[in-house]
């Protein structure tokens, strides 16, 4: 029986925000969960996001975006994702999101957002059931 | 809190074989009795555990007559987008009866990014108002006479700079800077540590902290020129103890900056003050109450015993209470009010100076007129409506509140020794052990919400299905961006170019000889040098600090 691939996962905190308790919170609950996680730190760019994101060959990407900027984030990582043919990388969000925005962000290809109240186990469990491996 | 053989023995039981009148854990982890009587506070005596208000050691409150003599500030948070929106928002507070103002600065103002700088564009007028030259800060204050007024500004790394400019558009509206009254935050650590806007390494930011108390002590001495915070880190993770342990730390390593100079500690301590919180994540009402009591007396006493003060006025422990946004909940928000008054009736109980409250839809956006009016209404309520300020410290002398005190002032004291053994505040910051501990912290504090260890009231136990209501969410002006931009390329154009220039290269010269800054930064400020100029003068000196990527 082939062994199961441990997933990797890059905790992301893009923009100017510097709240990062979120962030970290998530990295260890998904590390506890068996994965293996990068946390970029504070005042990521998208650029900087993604190349860490290709170094670090990861199957999955968690923003933490608590400022009001998800929108504008999410697009420009989106496009930088799709130029650099990452399609299959999942990427979520998380954070200060109203709720008129989720259908949005997904329709730029966020997989899933987590807003305000959401649970560890919700993240996790999610990473685990779409990534493929 | 040490067991008592008398609470055990009694033996009363609740559901199953739980003992319910023995210890309890409450839910910051302090172990509680039942009840509490004359044998748990054993060396307490009204003259030295407590003093009359206004007394050494001001467990009881700094003022002799408190809210009597001058009700706490009450302050709401503000400030977005222009300076033409936060001019009129201040307006409408005043109007309300607000009195004092609190701003709130966009991150690329908080992190010296001008508006038109790239890394800037998502965040212009976000968070807060967006300042970029002298320009920005006279049109905000415009009509509003800031001698009469006091102002508090959440400004950290780039606060020399706004100080600065506070201070020129007083003078430019004939006020004197002498009777400036307000707060810069001006706190460095604690955003290594927590919030993250920070720009320089520690050295040189901390000689910068410096560089603005010795100015404020010479010519701006009503200006609070440091808040210390121990809301920041007490939202992420640090516990009741540590969020007042660190800041204490803190202030000390800053006073420690100031002496070096050659300024006696009843100059310096003066001019500190604290932000403290009631409320929030790990908020327990006795227990906030009696860990405000307990850092008042605990810093009177660090100041006369350790600095040698010989000033009331240096070891009066002077607070706000504020933030505790942490605490809030997107789901049903209306129970946020019920929580804020409580943080409020926190706060007004342990005697605090001022008070800004979080707003009850502070967990989904920045708050509405509404939500802000709410909050103010709060403190109005306690304050004209149901008598809080009638009696001074009206629990002192409660049995519980009073070994709760006790309790605190040691265990707060005791996490000082723990820093200090671990070669003290700045170093555990800038390896990471303190961000790294936090972070522990909060996970295990959020894991307790998780498996319902801990309760939050709507979000882990009794929920409502809540999916059809819309909810009110503040939108920020999407043209803001480009007529900041606008703005900020008019003063470009305007100014006096040669001496722009002139005063920039003075202000490197003054920060590569290590001399105090303000001189050249006002008039720098004068010159409309923007902040990102001013900033990125100085970062040609003093280099980045780095990111932590520690969990």
């Amino acid at each position: 029986m082939p062994e199961k691939r441990v997933i990797r996962v890059l905790i992301a905190k893009p923009g100017l925000d510097g709240h990062d308790k979120g962030a970290k919170i998530v990295a260890k609950s998904l590390k506890d969960a068996g994965m293996e996680v990068i946390y970029t730190g504070i005042r990521q760019t998208a650029d900087a996001i993604v190349r860490t994101a290709i170094q670090e060959s990861v199957d999955a990407i968690g923003l933490s975006i608590l400022s009001g900027t998800h929108l504008s984030i999410c697009e420009e990582l989106m496009d930088k994702m799709e130029k650099e043919k990452l399609q299959d990388t999942l990427v979520l969000v998380g954070g200060i999101i109203p709720k008129k925005d989720v259908s949005r962000l997904k329709k730029m290809g966020i997989a899933e957002v987590f807003r305000p109240g959401s649970t560890l186990s919700e993240i996790s469990q999610f990473i685990q059931g779409h990534v493929s491996r | 809190m040490a067991a008592d053989e008398s609470t055990k023995k009694s033996g009363k039981r609740g559901k199953g074989s739980e003992d319910v009148t023995g210890l309890k854990t409450t839910n910051t982890g302090i172990k509680v009795k039942l009840f509490y009587d004359s044998a748990d506070v054993p060396g307490f005596k009204y003259d030295t555990s407590l003093g009359n208000p206004g007394n050494y050691p001001y467990t009881r409150g700094i003022y002799p007559s408190m809210y009597r003599g001058r009700l706490w500030t009450m302050r709401q948070y503000a400030g977005f987008s222009t300076s033409e929106n936060t001019n009129s928002r201040f307006k409408f507070l005043l109007d309300q009866g607000q009195t004092g103002l609190s701003l709130a600065l966009d991150l690329p103002t908080q992190l010296g990014l001008d508006s038109d700088d790239p890394l800037a564009k998502d965040d212009v007028g976000k968070l807060g108002v967006a300042i970029d030259s002298l320009k920005d800060m006279e049109e905000m204050f415009e009509g509003i006479p800031l001698d009469k007024i006091s102002t508090s500004f959440t400004i950290n790394s780039t606060a020399s700079i706004i100080l600065a400019m506070y201070v020129v558009t007083a003078e430019k509206q004939g006020g004197n800077p002498r009777e400036l009254r307000g707060t810069i935050q001006n706190d460095i650590i604690k955003e290594y540590i927590a919030r993250g806007t920070y720009i320089f390494p520690p050295g040189p930011s901390i000689r910068l902290i410096g560089d603005t108390i010795e100015y404020c002590i010479k010519d701006v001495p009503n200006f609070n020129s440091v808040s210390v915070s121990g809301t920041h880190i007490c939202e992420c993770g640090a516990t009741p103890v540590q969020g007042v342990a660190y800041p204490f730390l803190t202030a000390i390593a800053y006073i420690q900056e100031v002496l070096r100079r050659g300024y006696g500690i009843d100059e310096i301590a003066p001019l500190l003050s604290f932000h403290l919180i009631a409320g929030g994540v790990q908020f327990n009402f006795f227990q906030d109450i009696a860990k405000l009591r307990a850092a008042r007396r605990l810093w009177a006493k660090i100041l006369k015993e350790k600095f040698s003060s010989q000033s009331g006025k240096s070891m009066q422990l002077k607070f706000s209470t504020g933030g505790m946004g942490g605490g809030m909940t997107e789901q049903q928000p209306l129970n946020n009010i019920t929580r804020i008054s409580f943080y409020a009736l926190a706060a007004a109980l342990a005697g605090s100076q001022s008070m800004n409250l979080p707003c009850f839809d502070e967990a989904y956006a920045i708050p509405t007129d509404e939500a802000i009016r709410t909050s103010l209404r709060i403190q109005q309520i306690m304050a004209y409506e149901i008598g809080i300020p009638d009696v001074v410290d009206p629990l002192g002398g409660s049995y519980y509140i009073e070994a709760l005190t006790d309790f605190f002032e040691k265990e707060i004291a005791s996490e000082m020794e723990r820093i200090e053994g671990m070669g003290g505040i700045l170093r555990c910051v800038e390896d990471g052990t303190i961000q790294k501990q936090l972070s522990n912290q909060a996970y295990e504090v959020q894991k307790k919400f998780e498996t319902g260890e801990l309760t939050k009231v709507g979000v882990n136990r009794f929920r409502i299905d809540e999916e059809d209501r819309e909810l009110e969410v503040f939108e920020v002006d999407p043209k803001t961006l480009s007529r900041q931009i606008t703005r900020l390329g008019q003063v470009k154009a305007e100014r006096d170019h040669a001496r722009v220039t002139n005063a920039l290269n003075i202000l490197k010269r003054a920060a590569i000889e290590k001399r105090n800054l303000m001189p050249s930064i006002l008039d720098a400020v004068r010159a409309y040098a923007t902040v990102g100029e001013m900033v990125n003068t100085l970062k040609e000196v003093y280099g980045e600090a780095q990111h932590l990527s520690v969990f």
